[in-house]
C-alpha cells in the first residue's frame, strides 16, 4: 500500500470536523477553546501535507505552519487569560452566562 | 511502495487522530478533553516526523503540548469547581453540531476522493530543511525568506505578554 496525500488528509478532515462539531455544541469556554485548536492543528497538518507532496522543493507550507503554531500559542494564552478574568467578574464560564454581561 | 513499519506507523498515528479527536469533544470531563487533546497534538508531531521535518515536530512538541496544554490544564483547575465539571459540558444543540460538522465531513471527503484522488501516488523525495537553511530562511528579506513575518510575530507576541498583564492584573 502506498501512503498517499490522501491517507493522511482523512484524519486531518476529521480532525477539523470533529473541532466544529465541539466548537457548535460545548458551552463551557475552555472546552470551545480546545475544539478550536483541534481545527487549528488540523490546518497546520494540512499546510504541512500540501507542502510536502505537492512542492518538496520549497518550504513554503512548513513556515506558515510555523508560524501559525506561534499565533496559536499567543491567541490561546490571551484567550486563557480574559476567561480566568471573566471566572473572577462573574463565577462561571458558560458562554449563555456571558451574553448577559452587557447588560 | 513504503515498508511494512512505515505502514504500521501509520495506521497507528490515523487511528490515534480519529479516536482522540472524537472523544476530546465528546467527553464529558474537561480535564479528560485537554488530556485526548495532548495525545491528538502528539500524534499530529508523529506526522510530522515521518514527513522527515524533525524540526516541526520538535516545535509542535514544545509550543503546543509543552505550552498550550498546560495553560489549558491551569486554567481549568482554576475555572471549575471539583465535581461539577460534567454539568458544564453538557451541549444543547447536539444534533444541529452533528449534522454541520458532517455535512461539512461529506463535503469535503467527495471533494477530495473525486479531485484529488489520482494525484502524487507516493511521497517524492525531499532535502530535509537543516537547521542553517531554516535560520537563512527566516532571517532573511529575500524570495522565500521570512524576515518580515518573523518580527511581526515578535511584535504579536509583545502584545500578548502586555495583553495578559493587562487584563490579568488585580483592580
Amino acid at each position: 500500500m502506498d501512503i498517499t496525500i490522501l491517507c493522511y488528509l482523512i484524519p486531518a478532515l476529521v480532525m477539523f470536523c470533529c473541532g466544529v462539531y465541539g466548537f457548535l455544541t460545548r458551552r463551557n469556554m475552555i472546552a470551545m477553546l480546545i475544539s478550536l485548536e483541534l481545527m487549528l492543528n488540523a490546518v497546520d497538518l494540512n499546510f504541512v501535507l500540501f507542502n510536502r507532496y505537492l512542492y518538496p522543493a520549497s518550504n513554503e507550507g512548513w513556515f506558515f505552519t510555523l508560524f501559525g503554531i506561534a499565533i496559536a500559542a499567543a491567541e490561546t494564552a490571551l484567550a486563557i487569560a480574559i476567561i480566568v478574568n471573566l471566572f473572577h467578574v462573574s463565577k462561571n464560564i458558560d458562554v449563555r452566562d456571558v451574553a448577559h454581561m452587557k447588560h | 511502495m513504503e515498508s511494512l513499519g512505515s505502514q504500521i506507523v501509520y495506521w497507528i498515528l490515523a487511528v490515534a487522530i480519529v479516536v482522540f479527536s472524537v472523544l476530546t469533544v465528546t467527553t464529558r470531563k474537561i480535564l479528560r478533553a485537554a488530556t485526548y487533546l495532548l495525545f491528538v497534538l502528539f500524534a499530529t508531531a508523529a506526522i510530522y516526523f515521518k514527513l522527515d521535518y524533525e524540526f516541526l515536530g520538535t516545535v509542535q512538541i514544545a509550543v503546543y503540548a509543552g505550552g498550550i496544554v498546560v495553560l489549558f490544564v491551569f486554567a481549568i483547575l482554576l475555572t471549575t469547581r471539583p465535581g461539577d465539571n460534567s454539568q458544564l459540558l453538557e451541549s444543547r444543540k447536539k444534533v444541529l453540531g452533528g449534522i454541520g460538522a458532517l455535512c461539512a465531513a461529506g463535503l469535503t471527503a467527495w471533494a477530495l476522493f473525486s479531485r484529488c484522488a489520482d494525484v502524487c501516488r507516493s511521497l517524492p523525495a525531499m532535502e530535509n530543511p537543516t537547521m542553517h537553511k531554516i535560520g537563512v530562511a527566516m532571517l532573511g528579506s529575500g524570495y522565500e525568506q521570512y524576515l518580515l513575518p518573523f518580527e511581526a510575530i515578535s511584535v504579536l507576541l509583545l502584545a500578548c505578554i502586555i495583553g495578559g498583564v493587562v487584563v490579568a492584573r488585580k483592580r
